[in-house]
């Protein structure tokens, strides 16, 4: 398995860090991205995100949000013609390492989408899948990790009586809970969250952010939104992303009380964007 | 808004209505075709079985339609059609064809008779109708049975209809028993010993015989052949049975005929059933269709076998077909490099599906079975040539054809239906960590398995009913057995086999009484697509229970 020297890494690094959350757990440096040689997407970024906190991306539409987040398990990977320069450390680990796994960065590093794509299965299925995959299959391991997942998902009471049935009957927001549940069921260590409120109603959308605080105990978070407000509620740390350059990054209340930069400030209070 | 409520909008909506009669008028035209055809074919072939009344006429004197100088007939009523004739008059004459039967005595099953030839009309009760071994169906009046010993039992007896009725069932009895002795026993009696030419035969070879092997091989062929001489008799002395007793009829035309009850199979009075006993005939006749063998050149009895060949190729060709179709697609839609490359692949798999059937069969004598047969043949079944094994048509090779010239449906459902699985599911499988091969196999394929069927099921529609091509690997007018029985090792796909389509065109084209093979061929036809229908009525339901499993499939 190549992921066993990055896991090495981190079990030596952490005890040198003075606090147990590692500030630079993923760690950005010079990053730019072209999906094709003539469209450059993130202009040289370079940004630490710290571990076992929320980070919110926020910038207009286009500016680079997602892709930067698409980048940090290589999803990108799957579009034909892109590029990149720079490096990105995972847990003091590059990513773009030729060595190491796709499939093992993905197990670690969860993205959890703008549009719940629930397989056409049933939801125990659903949140196990990343573990029959993995190959496990021990049924009392599987049962007791869905219910763990799924109340880690604030979701287990509205469906612990209806496991076996598809998962395709269950309403928007719970199908993003699910799959919540469904990316936190294999225990990973950072979950990517792509708008993942936008299709939700207001109560839906209060239920995923409750969680989101709760998960941020056991995950680093990085959540990409439109919503200005959400951004306050969830996140610790703002990065306000303009035309794929990172205009901006600090702790939350700082950026949207007291902006360092015009720009954002514009767009934080929404003369702009 | 001014747009919308000029007058414009309204005009152009109201340019395109009758093009809405048009398209509508072609599909209206298309489907009333399909209607018209599948009628015929319906109707046709059901009144085959229908046993209709049995009408006796009679002819004026100078009619054409006299048969053996006598005026009167007998036969059930075909068709009733204006002949247009070439004569000075030009005039219409409507006329009748009646089935006569008693091919033997009149050289002809049918006769046409102008109407106004026609004296009396009547439906004779005690007219019976007999279907026999030889000849087509007997149409006459019983007189009297001759027994075995000389005893005479006349028609007009109170015991005729029952002893009549108990002699057709032991003759029936009897013909099952010879059949089960030359077929069943004897037939296992030939396979050992055939077993033991080939030993001998691969002994022969070595040149080394052991006395002790070669003595025993002797004892065990003495005794089989003993066996199989008690069985020969057996068999010959049912046979005499069978031509003891005798039925004397009278046919319509006047002469006093003979038929030994050995060779009739089934009889009935035609003019005495009522409409109950007309039904149940009617379905007896089916069943009996579906599931017997054929006789007299398979114009008479059943034609189970051509269903049973051609069932068990469109399985095997389905079997092979899917798999390598699926596979292949998978490749060209998930791993190949979308480019020019697999553009031009996928133009030639597409036009591959357009190349004739006839080709493929060619392809298929050539390649499956004198290439890879022959190759079998000599590596596994060297002690049974110069007689090939498989390298002769059949099902295997049959199947194997009509599996390569079906892939290219099944390759471009397949390929739609990945297509159509969406980014988002792929996404999330692989965000879960899952490889490539897991999500296609996890998520992707379940998913489109709804498309897949679709082409599964055009490739069956194809396949069942191509003929050109089998006529090549493998389809025969008459096979002997069954690719599938009883004998080990039960699977016998190196026998050639009989098929519904093939079975139409030997009847129709081919048999010496086309006029007598044509009801056959509509019962044929409407087999055949009865089976097809069948086929794809499974795999719809297949289909639809998938579909609403997993509900994502877009075919």
């Amino acid at each position: 398995m190549s992921n066993e020297p990055a896991e090495d890494s981190a079990t030596t690094a952490s005890p040198a860090l003075p606090v147990d959350s590692n500030p630079e757990y993923i760690k950005v440096r010079n990053f730019s991205f072209n999906y094709t040689p003539e469209v450059r997407v993130l202009k040289n970024i370079s940004m630490d995100i710290p571990e076992n906190q929320v980070t919110a991306f926020i910038g207009p539409s286009g500016c680079g949000k997602t892709t930067l987040l698409r980048n940090f398990n290589r999803m990108n990977d799957l579009i034909p013609g892109i590029s990149h320069e720079g490096t990105i450390h995972v847990n003091g680990r590059e990513i773009f390492d030729p060595k190491l796994e796709v499939i093992a960065l993905r197990k670690r590093v969860r993205m959890i989408f703008q549009k719940p794509n629930p397989f056409p299965k049933s939801i125990y299925e659903n949140v196990v899948y990343s573990l029959r995959i993995a190959g496990k299959n021990n049924k009392s391991l599987l049962d007791e990790i869905v219910e763990t997942s799924l109340r880690g998902a604030a979701l287990w009471d509205e469906v612990k009586d209806r496991l076996h049935e598809s998962a395709l009957g269950l309403s928007g927001g719970q199908t993003q809970r699910l799959s919540i549940a469904h990316a936190i069921a294999n225990m990973p260590e950072v979950l990517l969250m792509d708008e993942p409120c936008s299709a939700l109603d207001p109560i839906a959308t209060a239920k995923v952010e409750e969680l989101i605080a709760e998960l941020k105990s056991k995950f680093t978070v990085i959540i990409v939104t439109h919503n200005m407000q959400q951004a306050t509620r969830v996140s610790d740390r703002t990065a306000y992303f303009y035309l794929g350059e990172m205009i901006e990054m600090d702790d939350t209340e700082e950026i949207f009380r007291n902006p360092k930069h015009s720009r954002t400030e514009k767009y934080i209070t929404g003369r702009f964007g | 808004m001014n747009a919308l409520s000029s007058p414009k909008v309204p005009k152009t909506k109201g340019r395109g209505e009758p093009m809405v009669w048009f398209t509508g008028m072609w599909l209206s035209f298309g489907l009333l075709m399909i209607l018209v055809l599948l009628t015929i074919i319906v109707k046709n072939g059901l009144s085959t079985f229908w046993p209709s009344p049995v009408l006796q006429i009679e002819l004026v004197e100078n009619s054409d339609a006299k048969l053996r100088g006598s005026t009167t007939l007998a036969g059930d009523v075909k068709k009733e059609q204006i002949r247009t004739t070439a004569g000075e008059s030009g005039e219409p004459v409507p006329e009748i064809q009646l089935f006569t039967g008693n091919r033997e005595a009149y050289n002809t099953g049918f006769r046409y008779v102008v109407e106004s030839d026609i004296t009396s009309r009547e439906y004779p009760k005690d007219i019976i109708r007999a279907e026999r071994l030889e000849y087509g169906d007997m149409i006459g009046y019983p007189v009297r049975i001759e027994f075995a010993d000389e005893t005479r039992l006349e028609s007009t007896s109170k015991e005729f209809p029952e002893a009549l009725r108990r002699m057709v069932k032991e003759a029936n009895e009897r013909r099952d028993k010879i059949e089960h002795i030359e077929k069943d026993l004897i037939g296992a009696i030939n396979r050992s010993m055939e077993k033991i030419k080939l030993n001998r035969r691969g002994w022969d070879k070595a040149e080394s015989i052991p006395e002790k092997d070669r003595l025993q091989m002797d004892a065990e062929q003495a005794g089989l052949q003993k066996e199989y001489e008690k069985l020969a008799s057996e068999a010959r002395e049912l046979r005499n049975l069978q031509n003891a007793n005798r039925l004397i009829y009278r046919i319509p035309t006047g002469d006093e005929r003979t038929v030994a009850t050995g060779s009739v199979v089934d009889y009935y009075y035609p003019n005495r059933l009522n409409i109950f006993q007309r039904v149940f005939r009617f379905f007896a006749r089916i069943i009996h269709f579906i599931f017997e063998d054929p006789r007299e050149a398979n114009t008479e009895g059943g034609i189970f076998p051509a269903i049973f060949g051609t069932f068990v190729m469109t399985i095997l060709m389905s079997v092979v077909v899917v798999p390598f179709g699926v596979l292949a697609a998978i490749y060209l839609r998930e791993y190949a490099k979308q480019g020019p490359v697999v553009r031009a692949v996928r133009i030639a798999v597409n036009n591959l599906a357009g190349v004739p059937s006839i080709v493929f069969g060619v392809f298929g004598l050539g390649f499956f079975v004198y290439f890879m047969g022959g190759s079998i043949d000599s590596l596994l079944f060297s002690e049974r040539l110069p007689t090939p094994t498989f390298g002769t048509g059949g099902v295997i090779w049959a199947s194997l054809t009509l599996a390569l010239m079906t892939v290219p449906v099944v390759i471009v459902s397949t390929e739609e239906a990945l297509v159509a699985v969406p980014r988002g599911v792929r996404e999330a499988s692989l965000a879960a960590g899952a490889s490539k091969w897991q999500t296609i196999q996890r998520i992707v394929l379940p998913a489109s398995l709804p498309g897949i069927i679709t082409g599964l099921i055009l490739a069956m529609a194809r396949g069942a009913g191509e003929v050109a091509p089998l006529m090549l690997v493998g389809v025969v007018k008459l096979a002997p057995t069954l690719p599938l029985d009883t004998i080990a090792p039960f699977v016998h796909l190196e026998r050639k086999f009989m098929h519904l389509g093939f079975h139409i065109y030997d009847l129709g084209f081919q048999s010496p009484d086309s006029e007598a093979a044509k009801p056959m061929v509509f019962a044929t036809t409407l087999l055949l697509i009865g089976l097809v229908i069948a086929l794809n009525a499974a795999a719809i339901i297949i289909r639809e229970r998938l579909r609403r499993k997993y509900k994502t499939g877009a075919f």
